[in-house]
């Protein structure tokens, strides 16, 4: 996006960036504007930068093959056998926003799958996202069902939530909608699930914002951390009303209490919004960062990001398309992917010893979502995936960023693994605004970097010396052992 | 003591703000120095303490079925919430701690009776630390431009002022004197620092009694010296950190500001801090924003920019900077002053002495910086403070906007500082606390007068023996951002300045980042440093070894303490805690698993040994070992909510309690 003025373009970049270009001659600076201009909006999916990329670097791991569901059902397996690999969506033709492959209760079949799928918004049922080995909780997701206003049920579908259940015990809904909004979607075929058919559900809603609203948002957050305005009080006004901190607070709290009800509560837990591909992953993503210490290693992270949003069907497309400095609404343009972001980032801050990354990881997989050289976000789905042959054209980011020269820029030098539940606080003197992404092109970070290459450094050092010592240890000991064996 | 009308109430519940069902109940004991709440429950006992000179206010608030209320805020800005089982115990209670929290004679402060258990000579030892004689020469003076006056010597001229002050060689005591006597409590200007690079200086006063058009002579040719001190510069900068309004209102008093008429050569130049009853008012309105029961995000933004304490920051540091830069860049040399001289003056001239010179971002710099802006130049620790029952107007945080300040600086420069925030929070924690004498009184005079230094302790000893734990690990003396002078941004840069529940929120330790890096980081040094020496030990035995190749004599390996160091930052990371109450939507739901594997909440019960208060903070004198300072030094500490101890599966309700 440019503004040509008397020989001046002006670049808003969608991670934030903008740049000022003068060009001399009016002409050219014409040309070249409307030329960044055509190829900043192409419309062609296939014109993409992507399918021209070619990598300089050696392929070790195909990144479109890392991270293969059969896997995540392998470790499964080793814990339960209460689940099983479905292939029902293998053509796409049940649900076009899900993989071809997902994990359901074993005591489902295909058959019933189906069946559900038709009383779920988008052919949507639900699936697991999440198996907690502490309790053998599960977390399910899904859409909405489709109840409408006569108030249908399937009973497959009660059947395929309840086979979550231990006998005796309840589970609890999670709707990202408030009450008023649920009831509304009743009458246009959308809907709840109700007491009298869910008897052993207990349903909460726990409202988080969607799309034009994040947008909105979005794009004030950034007006004012671009205001150039010496005035304090400005500045934190402009915060406030731009509510985005609200919007984060709001999202951890729910993932919050997803976690909570499946490790405090020992539930298992359905979340669902309307559609089941915003909202909802933020939950269930945010809440596996909670629970589970595996997601909090960079491997572990990218396996997150695959499965709970990738292949479950976050219109990355949809959302990510032109990022704050758009003047144009676009009406499927939304931070979602960011605010998740943001809140790991948040949790990240409250526990910066407990992940194996560090924030520009996150800041990386921010950038890549919105523009990249690589395939691995483009489409909206695993089925126009597929279509596109992405896998076959483009390469995956996790090719390059799996390479041990690139990840360790990302390791977070002072990890040390905890297998605990890392439970964040949400209030509001604990939230900061995310300078590394708001403010990354308007602050002076050089003091900030020398502090982070001080703390690796730290660590360096000490690890090196460790290896130093134990060598030393180990050549002292054979050598008094030699010397014995020569006095014998 | 005769003002203990009630030592020991029992069965009072101590509540916890962030949640009404999380209350834990014990006896509360008044003592002559303290208010010490023991936890009943066998295994912890955990001990509250606070010194009676930290409250700051005591609310009763209306019975209810339960008992009666009773509120205390403490100026390190802790909140304790008790219910009193009985109304009469509570108004008792209440009755002797409204008398106690406000001593009116010096000796009935605690850096009267605390008596850390050193001898006579470790005590003046430790009063010899923060020498300013020294810090003077450090700087470079006396010097061809500059002298010591003792023009003071008995506080003759100005009883706020030390006895020794340096002055412009060319200032003789005439115009010393003369200078005084047109300076609002004769507080004629002298040398705050000395920059040897350029021989620019701030120097610093109180407001000329100018009224609308009197001058005098000796203050001119005052302002001239200072100048002329610095052969470089043909003008100095006369700062008065006031807003020009409430400048030109003092005018009406017969006091005022430099015309620019009158003196030759100044550059006379406005910096709009606000006086100390808009500080007052503004931090209590910050405070109530901390207070507030599960605030929403706009509630607290708004509150926080409501209160402009930020902005107020904003404009300390602001000051700071642009004379720091005067000295710095231009090589002009600075006066400062403001109305009395003795409050915004000090906080901006220790602003511009921490940005200009590295020695006072060292933990002993810092010491002796507000050993020098502070306390020797009469800043009234015992008025703003309230050490003594007086003048609630007179209170006002200036101090503490100065040290936020410096929190402030060290969020923006992380590596340019030897100390931790620790070290902060710490120091204010003394200012309040009086136990340590180095805060008490008004001046110089006072304290002598009442022979401080014979009969309390100074504090700068106790932190400088403790050094370990107030270390910043990132800090090293050849790093570059610990050279010369620190230049924050200026231009837009509002969202550098940040909330610091660090400090406000200091007691909430929920709030906080739950793994300190700080902690992690200073265990790794520790134990690279006892690799460093393993190491070393292992080449002189390896070396000795190959030379005799005999040698089977074993040495044992120093492999166990370092296990055991392994240990210390490995716990840091298995920080456990607990979850908040995210929705009172749950608390209906019947079904819970009473037999619930808690390993989580299990691991909390190892780390009960936080203390609500700073025990090293608070103890006395019989208490001192036994009550260590683990709430802040213990990585662990800071990681759970001080009554999640008893990590229970009965109290799993709390968290979903509305």
């Amino acid at each position: 996006r440019f503004v040509g003025s008397l020989g001046t373009i002006v670049i808003k970049c969608k991670d934030l960036r903008i740049i000022q270009l003068d060009i001399p001659g009016m002409e050219e600076c014409l040309n070249i504007a409307s030329s960044i201009e055509a190829l900043s909006t192409l419309d062609s999916v296939t014109l993409m930068y992507p399918f021209f990329y070619r990598p300089m670097f050696e392929v070790l791991e195909d990144g479109w093959s890392s991270f293969l569901l059969e896997q995540e059902f392998e470790h499964l397996s080793s814990v339960t056998n209460e689940w099983r690999l479905s292939c029902v969506n293998k053509d796409f033709s049940v649900c076009p926003s899900y993989p071809p492959v997902v994990i359901v209760p074993k005591s489902i079949d295909d058959e019933a799958l189906r069946k559900v799928a038709l009383f779920r918004y988008g052919g949507r049922f639900p699936v697991l996202s999440y198996y907690h080995k502490k309790n053998g909780m599960a977390m399910l997701r899904s859409s909405q069902p489709l109840t409408g206003t006569n108030g249908r049920r399937c009973k497959e579908d009660e059947k395929l939530i309840n086979a979550t259940l231990r006998s005796g015990r309840r589970g609890f809904v999670i709707d990202t909608r408030p009450l008023n909004v649920a009831q509304q979607a009743r009458a246009k075929g959308g809907g709840f699930e109700q007491e009298v058919h869910y008897p052993q559900w207990r349903r909460i809603h726990k409202y988080i914002e969607r799309f034009h609203i994040l947008q909105e948002s979005f794009i004030k957050l950034v007006e004012a951390c671009n205001d150039q305005s010496h005035n304090m009080d400005r500045w934190l006004s402009k915060l406030e009303a731009s509510n985005w901190l609200t919007h984060i607070k709001e999202l951890l709290t729910a993932a919050c209490l997803a976690a909570q009800c499946i490790d405090r509560e020992g539930a298992s837990v359905l979340v669902h919004g309307s559609e089941g591909t915003d909202s909802t992953l933020q939950v269930t993503s945010l809440a596996q960062i909670i629970l589970d210490p595996r997601c909090r290693t960079i491997r572990g992270f990218e396996a997150l990001v695959v499965r709970e949003w990738l292949q479950a069907g976050h219109p990355f497309q949809q959302r990510c398309a032109q990022s704050a400095y758009s003047n144009s609404k676009q009406k499927w343009e939304a931070p979602v992917f960011l605010l998740f972001l943001e809140c790991v980032w948040q949790i990240h801050r409250q526990f910066p010893c407990s992940f194996e990354f560090n924030e520009h990881f996150l800041i990386l997989l921010f950038e890549h979502a919105y523009a990249s050289q690589f395939g691995t976000f483009l489409g909206n789905n695993e089925s126009e995936r597929a279509k596109l042959k992405l896998p076959q054209k483009t390469m995956s980011l996790w090719s390059w960023v799996n390479r041990p020269e690139e990840l360790s820029r990302f390791q977070n030098p002072i990890y040390e693994a905890n297998s605990l539940v890392i439970w964040p606080s949400v209030a509001p003197q604990s939230l900061q605004l995310w300078e590394g992404i708001f403010l990354r092109w308007n602050r002076p970070s050089r003091f900030l970097e020398e502090a982070e290459e001080e703390r690796i450094n730290i660590i360096k050092y000490n690890k090196e010396l460790q290896a130093k010592v134990n060598v030393l240890r180990r050549q002292l000991a054979e050598m008094e052992t030699d010397g014995e064996v020569q006095e014998e | 003591m005769e003002h203990i009308r009630m030592p020991k109430v029992e069965n009072v519940r101590l509540l916890d703000r962030l949640s009404s069902r999380r209350a834990v109940v014990g006896t509360l004991y008044l003592t002559a120095t303290h208010v010490i709440f023991v936890e009943n429950g066998s295994e912890t006992r955990k001990e509250t303490w606070v010194l009676h000179s930290q409250i700051s206010s005591i609310e009763k608030q209306a019975t209810t079925a339960t008992g009666c209320p009773l509120l205390i805020r403490c100026k390190n800005f802790q909140v304790i919430h008790l219910v009193i089982p009985q109304e009469r115990d509570c108004h008792d209670v209440y009755i002797s701690l409204i008398r106690l929290a406000r001593p009116v004679k010096y000796e009935e402060l605690y850096c009267f009776s605390f008596n850390p258990k050193l001898d006579k000579e470790e005590r003046e030892q430790g009063w010899k630390l923060v020498d300013l004689n020294e810090e003077y020469n450090r700087m470079g003076v006396p010097n061809n431009y500059w002298q010591i006056s003792d023009v003071n010597r008995d506080y003759g001229v100005c009883d706020s002022y030390p006895t020794e002050v340096y002055v412009p060689k060319s200032a003789t005591a005439h115009i010393i004197v003369g200078s005084s006597k047109f300076r609002s409590r004769r507080r004629f200007p002298a040398l705050s620092y000395y920059c040897k690079g350029n021989n620019a200086s701030i120097c610093r006063s109180s407001q000329p009694l100018s009224g609308f058009s009197a001058r005098c002579l000796e203050d001119e040719q005052m302002l001239q010296a200072i100048r002329k001190a610095n052969p470089g510069s043909d003008f100095i900068y006369v700062v008065d950190t006031r807003p020009k309004l409430n400048a030109m209102a003092n005018r009406a008093a017969g006091k005022g500001y430099e015309n620019e008429d009158n003196y030759s050569n100044i550059k006379f130049q406005f910096i709009g801090i606000e006086n100390i009853h808009v500080m007052r008012n503004s931090l209590q309105k910050m405070l109530e924003v901390c207070e507030l029961k599960s605030p929403s995000m706009s509630d607290f933004l708004w509150g926080l920019e409501n209160s402009g304490w930020l902005k107020h920051i904003k404009a300390i540091m602001d000051a700071g900077i642009f004379i720091a830069k005067a000295v710095a860049e231009e090589g002009v040399s600075v006066l400062v002053h403001c109305s009395d001289g003795w409050d915004r003056t000090a906080q901006v001239c220790s602003v511009a002495s921490l940005l200009l010179d590295p020695y006072y971002r060292t933990l002993k710099g810092f010491m002796v910086l507000i050993e020098k802006d502070w306390v020797s130049f009469g800043h009234k620790f015992n008025h703003r403070y309230g050490n003594l029952d007086g003048d609630p107007k007179e209170i006002s945080p200036v101090i503490d906007q100065f040290i936020e300040c410096v929190w402030q600086l060290m969020e923006q420069f992380p590596c340019a500082f030897e100390f931790n925030e620790r070290f902060l929070i710490h120091i204010q924690h003394h200012i309040y606390s009086c136990q340590f004498g180095n805060f008490l009184c008004n001046s110089q005079k006072e304290r002598r007068e009442l022979k401080i230094k014979e009969r309390t302790y100074s504090l700068w000893a106790h932190l400088w023996k403790n050094r370990a734990d107030y270390l910043n690990p990132l800090y090293r003396s050849d790093h570059s951002q610990t050279q010369g002078t620190l230049h924050p941004q200026i231009a837009p840069c509002n969202f550098l300045y940040k909330f610091w529940s660090g400090m406000y929120n200091r007691f909430e330790k929920g709030l906080h980042p739950r793994q300190s890096v700080t902690d992690y980081l200073m265990a790794v040094k520790e134990e690279t440093q006892q690799l460093e020496e393993e190491l070393e030990v292992l080449q002189e035995r390896l070396a000795n070894l190959q030379k005799s190749q005999s040698g089977n004599n074993k040495v044992k390996s120093k492999q166990q303490d370092r296990s055991k160091q392994f240990g210390l930052y490995t716990s840091n990371n298995s920080l456990a805690n607990t979850p908040q109450e995210y929705s009172s939507d749950l608390k209906s739901f019947p079904s819970r698993s009473p037999s619930q594997g808690d390993e989580d909440s299990a691991l909390i019960l190892t780390q009960d040994n936080l203390k609500s208060s700073d025990p090293d903070l608070s103890a006395n004198s019989d208490q001192e070992s036994g009550v260590e300072d683990l709430s802040c030094r213990s990585p662990s500490g800071g990681g759970c909510l001080p009554s999640e101890d008893s990590g229970k599966d009965s109290d799993e309700a709390v968290f979903l309690a509305g």
